[in-house]
């Protein structure tokens, strides 16, 4: 799932750098600079893009989101709790005969067991999703990078962490040069002179 | 009105743009963004103040009823239900639309919809909003509320689960809840750019927070596509659920006039219809307010014209078909319900609803009237007023004339009644305003991948037809749009 890739406290520590960000131009060259990546043997990577440029997992190598299974368990989860509240308030709670009706009325019960298994489903994914990305994660080391800014308008990254077997400074920078990208910068761990959003330049 | 370029005719070979004016991904980015950075227009306030002057009526109205108690309205005997549940099913039904563009027409690859479905969106949530003062106010009695809860209380008394009121609470306020979720992780990515061009450090923290550190690593992506998609899966059964219940709050009585089967299908279509109309009032204001004629395109407009004509007709369809089986039926009371609604006392409404919600719609047969901007705001607003009368219509003269004579009488609105209704549009109008002053108007996210230079496959597919050896090369399929940054 990559969640490891992200957690950047632990995985960072005892590095100077962050890893190389490189920006491409076109979402075709970044299609492309991907699967040069996942087939070069990275594992520790990531591509930044300001909207999901389709199928960019295949060229990523990623399995599929695990989420809908989450979803499926917090969908029956809600409407099972559901349909069993609905039934202990009419059976056990306050057992009212109403129209001489029996008291376990269960085709009564499936609109609210409808609604709240579609309630359960939606905090789920929400959440899920959520929990899957570690979001909310407001501290970044790629944050210092200036550049990276257009990651919101324009701009399609590709960055590749320090701790990858495979990262070397020099040579994953000229790696993804050769593979068209249009600015390589090394982007730091901790915070240089300035305070807060500084520029982390190459 | 000037349009830049005409995108409602399909060319012959390959389809028309999406969105016209050459955008890129930079000038998308701006043209969204700008309306949120830029200091406050003059005509938001135009817009806003009003509004807000008419949401402080409501807070009067709301004010004064529970004050007074429902004595102020003019309910009467027979008509027990008036301007609050007729405000509630109104409310309600605008939403759909929202979700019907945000959700549905996403499981059916509709791209069009990326345009509008932010706004959209909004004010499904705004018009659920609404919808849901009216059945907290409607007894007076505002410290009761919580009976519509299955909360454990000191009466050791529960709700009755096989009541249709009780699924509509439930069916609601989940209906709310989840658009809220829709909406916000819709603008995850959208606030994340605001928060990117922020020039101060207020809004950099202000939109920072919403944006939840969202980076776009395709790693998120990956999980965000996941539960977007899942969530429209969920939101097309659930809003198809939310005005089927409302309309059982009718149907499942025994008075005729409510008592029929029709009930679920019409309500949603009734609701699909008044949306987009209520969508359409929206975008063709704010397309000239935030000068996206370009974003929003007459193709956009001329796509919901359609929808409003299919679901127009369903309506029409719908009150014919239930004045057939009035009288198929055999029934005199039934009958007598139709009969009445039709040449009663209360005829002017339901001649209102005919003319506004069956006979408006028709003029979008023809691609002209589809185009024209004037009509179709003009049919908007008719559609609007007349779905609001097709909900006042249900209730009143269903319930102003029931089996005994003796019980008969008419139902007059009150300057009360009025100024909830007009209260609630100022409730929804300022959180509209609100939301085109702060928020991303445009899921600019998601309009950037209908740009054809988002495909990383761009000019790929003709490789094909190409005959091996042919020495043709592949035009690039997109020149218009001006691949890469022209």
């Amino acid at each position: 799932m990559g969640l490891m890739t992200l957690d950047v406290p632990e995985a960072a520590a005892g590095y100077s750098h962050y890893g190389v960000l490189a920006r491409f131009e076109t979402a075709k060259a970044l299609y492309r600079a991907c699967e040069a990546v996942r087939d070069a043997g990275y594992s520790k990577w990531d591509a930044l893009t300001p909207f999901p440029v389709h199928g960019l997992e295949k060229a990523m190598g990623l399995k599929p989101s695990k989420l809908p299974f989450l979803v499926l368990a917090t969908g029956l989860s809600g409407a099972g709790l559901g349909f069993a509240l609905q039934s202990w308030v009419h059976i056990k709670a306050y057992p009212l005969v109403i129209s001489g009706k029996p008291l376990f009325t269960w085709p009564a019960f499936v609109p609210v067991t409808f609604e709240l298994g579609v309630l359960g489903a939606a905090l789920g994914a929400v959440l899920g999703m959520f929990a899957f990305n570690k979001l909310p994660t407001y501290h970044h080391p790629l944050f210092r990078s200036e550049n990276f800014t257009r990651v919101t308008d324009d701009g399609l990254f590709i960055a590749i962490e320090a701790w990858d077997p495979k990262y070397d400074d020099r040579d994953t920078a000229e790696f993804l040069s050769g593979l068209g990208a249009v600015e390589v910068e090394h982007v730091p761990i901790d915070d240089p002179a300035e305070d807060g959003d500084g520029v982390g330049a190459a | 009105m000037a349009q830049s370029q005409d995108n409602t005719h399909e060319p012959v070979a390959g389809r028309a743009p999406l969105i016209v004016g050459g955008y890129d991904f930079r000038s998308l980015t701006e043209a969204v963004a700008v309306p949120v950075e830029r200091k406050t227009p003059i005509g938001w306030w135009f817009f806003f103040l009003p509004s807000l002057a008419m949401l402080g009526l409501f807070g009067v109205s709301i004010g004064w009823l529970f004050w007074e108690g429902t004595g102020i309205w003019g309910l009467n005997n027979p008509v027990n239900w008036g301007f609050a549940i007729v405000n509630f099913v109104f409310w309600v039904g605008i939403g759909h639309a929202g979700t019907l563009i945000s959700a549905i027409l996403f499981l059916f690859r509709q791209k069009w919809r990326t345009s509008i479905n932010r706004a959209a969106e909004a004010m499904t949530i705004f018009a659920v909003m609404c919808a849901l003062v009216f059945p907290g106010i409607h007894v007076g009695r505002v410290w009761v509320a919580y009976w519509m809860f299955p909360l454990p209380n000191q009466m050791d008394m529960w709700p009755n689960f096989r009541s249709p009121l009780i699924w509509d609470v439930f069916a609601v306020s989940i209906y709310g809840t989840v658009s809220l979720m829709f909406w916000y992780v819709g603008l995850i990515p959208d606030l994340a750019t605001i928060r990117d061009r922020a020039k101060t450090r207020i809004r950099k923290i202000a939109y920072g927070i919403f944006a939840l550190g969202w980076r776009g690593s395709h790693r998120n992506w990956l999980h965000y596509e996941r539960a977007y998609l899942m969530l429209a899966g969920l939101a097309t059964p659930l809003v198809l659920s939310v005005h089927s219940v409302v309309s059982m709050d009718f149907a499942t009585a025994q008075l005729p006039g409510w008592h029929t089967t029709i009930f679920p299908p019409y309500f949603v279509a009734g609701a699909i219809f008044s949306g987009f109309a209520m969508v359409m009032t929206l975008m063709l204001i704010c397309r000239v307010l935030f000068r996206m004629e370009d974003i929003i395109t007459m193709r956009h407009l001329e796509n919901m014209a359609k929808i409003m004509l299919l679901t127009g007709c369903m309506v029409g369809y719908a009150y014919g078909i239930e004045m057939f089986i009035a009288w198929y039926s055999g029934n005199p009371y039934e009958q007598f319900a139709f009969a009445n609604r039709a040449l009663g006392p209360y005829a002017w409404a339901y001649w209102i609803m005919v003319s506004c919600n069956v006979i408006t719609p028709q003029l979008f047969w023809f691609k002209k009237m589809r185009n024209h901007i004037g009509w179709l705001f003009i049919s908007s607003i008719l559609i609007n007023i007349g779905m609001w009368f097709e909900r006042f219509v249900i209730v009143t003269s269903s319930l102003h004339r029931d089996f005994l004579p003796a019980n008969w009488d008419y139902y007059q609105a009150t300057f009360w009644d009025f100024a909830s209704l007009i209260g609630s549009f100022g409730l929804f109008f300022t959180m509209f305003c609100l939301f085109a002053r702060f928020l991303p108007m445009v899921a600019t996210a998601e309009v950037k991948t209908v740009l054809p230079e988002a495909d990383p496959h761009q000019g790929e597919e003709l490789v094909r037809v190409v005959p091996a050896g042919s020495g043709v090369e592949p035009s690039p399929q997109a020149a218009p749009a001006g691949g890469g940054g022209s």
